[in-house]
């Protein structure tokens, strides 16, 4: 009876409790709560964070306990810990070729500086480095031909799509076209675009080498089109309230496209962009592959015609930098998004 | 009566996938300069497309517009419009909002310095200066409705448009900008026509009443004079016979209207 009497207000407050949740909802419990009261944005990150480890940890795993299993002619499927292994392989080896160059050059300076203490009048050559070019080395051009492809693209993305979306007319001109040439994949392109680097990019002293033209080419090529048809609509989908004000205050052209059309466009002018550069960067790695441009595909190619027993751990490795490559891009365009555009209220994922 | 603005026999139609559609008739109206006219009807009945065509945004299929002795027949800001939803571009700030306007209408005839005076001026007559830099997103409604009024104003407009301006408010808002637009419009005298689905608001702030019969081929069914003195109180007026009587008319034309619509549109 004591028990019972004890108990009952607790059963109260308990009811109470609950009559109290029922007036203002609580949101969900979590697995993780903030029970020392942390401030709410590191609190914030913190589950989320902690979810994507749980994540990652998971996935490990489970990718280390199946590639156990895998016995391919090349050796047992590279799982985390031998690509993590190679990752260290290939940064040493990195660190190698550097010591290499910089040894390569001071060799070359005492010697020429002992002709020139022989004789003051000799005939000094500089010769460039020619060792083999690591895996940074290939990731450094692969970035560039891939910036450098983008940047061609959009220059010719953004005023066609503008165009398209301030006339009708040519938008049902350009618009069949547009739609023939976006499902082309980059490996059709790829032979013809390097005849015709080869054939018109003929010169004495060339700026850039021909495969990286070749590359930055089909990449260019490919993804325009994202960019092309988010800029056509952005531009002619401007609010018809917005023209009209335009139209009564009677602002000139270029004002009227600079001051109303563009702002307006530009959030999805950045959707089309950073679709186009995600699209560039896969294309790119395809590209490199077949044509045996310099850049991470060419990587992965040789490394598979290697062969040898840490070839797939490494181009595991190479997989796993070109997500992570692919991801940053990402999370570059989505800054200067947000950076540029005036809608902040929306949230850009 | 010597016409300020005078509208003519005026009908559109406009072509559809259905044929052509006739959404108005032989519009005819005459309005003194400083006069504020209501344009009040059902939804569908024409009235944004008499203001378009006023504004020059919509060109009429017969008959015209005159203002001030000359035809209307491009937009242009002698006769500003107040869009419903505010109109701004939410990527400027309110001052630059209104700066937009007045540097292309002003342009080489105010310097720089009268420019911005003058746009202050117009942000302090609707009472919004200390909002001067903030985004359209971080403002009201009704504040965003007080800049589209304040850029309307620096146009410095013949007739000042209004299309349903308070349509969007609360009634707290609305009787604020009520107030503050008659206080603008005894001030300045502009000529004002406005429309509006609110019928107190038709008889608090108008001299006359329009009131336009359905469509298609809607017309001007009844114009109502509004011989209520001003300055006029909302709280004085609440109980007064005059307005009662006012309100009255309108709401029985619109009844009636609604009773015996003209035809099946809506």
């Amino acid at each position: 009876m004591n028990q019972i009497a004890t108990l009952t207000p607790q059963l109260k407050t308990v009811e109470q409790a609950m009559q109290n949740t029922v007036e203002s909802p609580q949101p969900p419990r979590k697995w993780y709560r903030n029970t020392w009261c942390v401030p709410a944005i590191i609190h914030r990150s913190l589950r989320s964070g902690s979810l994507s480890f749980i994540g990652i940890l998971l996935f490990a795993l489970l990718w280390q306990s199946t590639a156990n299993n895998i016995d391919t002619s090349l050796g047992q499927f590279p799982g985390p810990v031998q690509v993590v292994e190679q990752i260290q392989n290939l940064y040493s080896e990195y660190g190698r070729e550097q010591q290499r160059r910089v040894d390569f050059f001071a060799r070359q300076d005492v010697r020429n500086a002992q002709m020139l203490e022989a004789d003051p009048n000799a005939e000094i050559r500089i010769r460039p480095y020619t060792g083999r070019p690591t895996f940074i080395d290939q990731i450094q051009t692969s970035l560039l031909t891939v910036s450098f492809g983008f940047v061609i693209a959009m220059l010719v993305a953004i005023p066609l799509g503008a165009v398209c979306g301030l006339s009708e007319p040519i938008y049902n001109a350009i618009n069949p076209i547009i739609q023939l040439f976006k499902p082309v994949s980059p490996l059709a392109w790829l032979p013809l675009v390097t005849m015709l680097v080869s054939a018109l990019y003929v010169s004495e002293d060339p700026l850039f080498e021909k495969s990286f033209v070749t590359s930055a080419i089909t990449v260019a090529l490919c993804c325009l089109w994202p960019t092309v048809i988010n800029t056509t609509v952005g531009v002619s989908s401007v609010d018809k309230d917005l023209i009209n004000v335009s139209r009564v205050i009677r602002l000139p052209t270029h004002t009227h496209l600079l001051k109303i059309v563009l702002p307006s466009a530009i959030p999805l002018i950045f959707t089309g962009m950073r679709l186009s550069l995600a699209t560039g960067w896969m294309v790119l790695i395809a590209a490199e592959m077949l044509a045996q441009n310099p850049g991470l595909g060419k990587f992965i190619w040789d490394e598979f015609q290697n062969g040898s027993s840490d070839s797939l751990s490494r181009i595991m490795v190479a997989v796993l930098v070109i997500g992570f490559i692919g991801l940053i891009l990402d999370k570059l365009m989505l800054a200067v998004q947000r950076y540029v555009s005036w809608d902040k209220q929306t949230v850009l994922r | 009566m010597q016409a300020y603005l005078e509208i003519s026999n005026v009908g559109i139609e406009f072509n559809t996938e259905s044929g052509t559609f006739r959404a108005l008739q032989s519009v005819n109206l005459k309005i003194a300069k400083g006069e504020f006219v209501t344009l009040i009807g059902h939804s569908g009945c024409g009235k944004s497309t008499v203001l378009n065509i006023l504004a020059g945004l919509h060109q009429a299929t017969e008959g015209g517009v005159i203002l001030d002795g000359k035809e209307v027949n491009s937009p242009s800001p002698d006769r500003a419009v107040v869009f419903q939803n505010h109109a701004l571009l939410p990527w400027l700030s309110v001052y630059d909002n209104v700066e937009l306007a007045v540097k292309q209408i002003f342009r080489g005839q105010k310097s720089k310095a009268q420019m911005h005076d003058w746009i202050q001026h117009n942000l302090e007559l609707v009472h919004i200066e200390h909002a001067s830099s903030k985004r359209p997103h971080e403002i009201s409604g009704g504040m965003k409705q007080r800049v589209g009024i304040a850029r309307c104003l620096a146009m410095q407009p013949k007739v000042l448009l209004m299309d349903e301006p308070f349509g969007a408010l609360d009634a707290l808002t609305k009787a604020h900008l009520q107030d503050s637009l008659m206080e603008i419009h005894s001030n300045l005298g502009t000529t004002v026509v406005m429309i509006t689905h609110d019928v107190d608001e038709a008889v608090l702030l108008s001299d006359r009443i329009v009131m336009m019969s359905n469509g298609p081929a809607a017309s001007i069914g009844e114009i109502l004079e509004v011989p209520l003195a001003r300055p006029r109180s909302r709280l004085e007026l609440a109980d007064s016979a005059q307005f009662l009587q006012a309100r009255q008319r309108v709401l029985q034309f619109l009844y009636d209207k609604h009773k015996y619509p003209g035809t099946v549109a809506a």
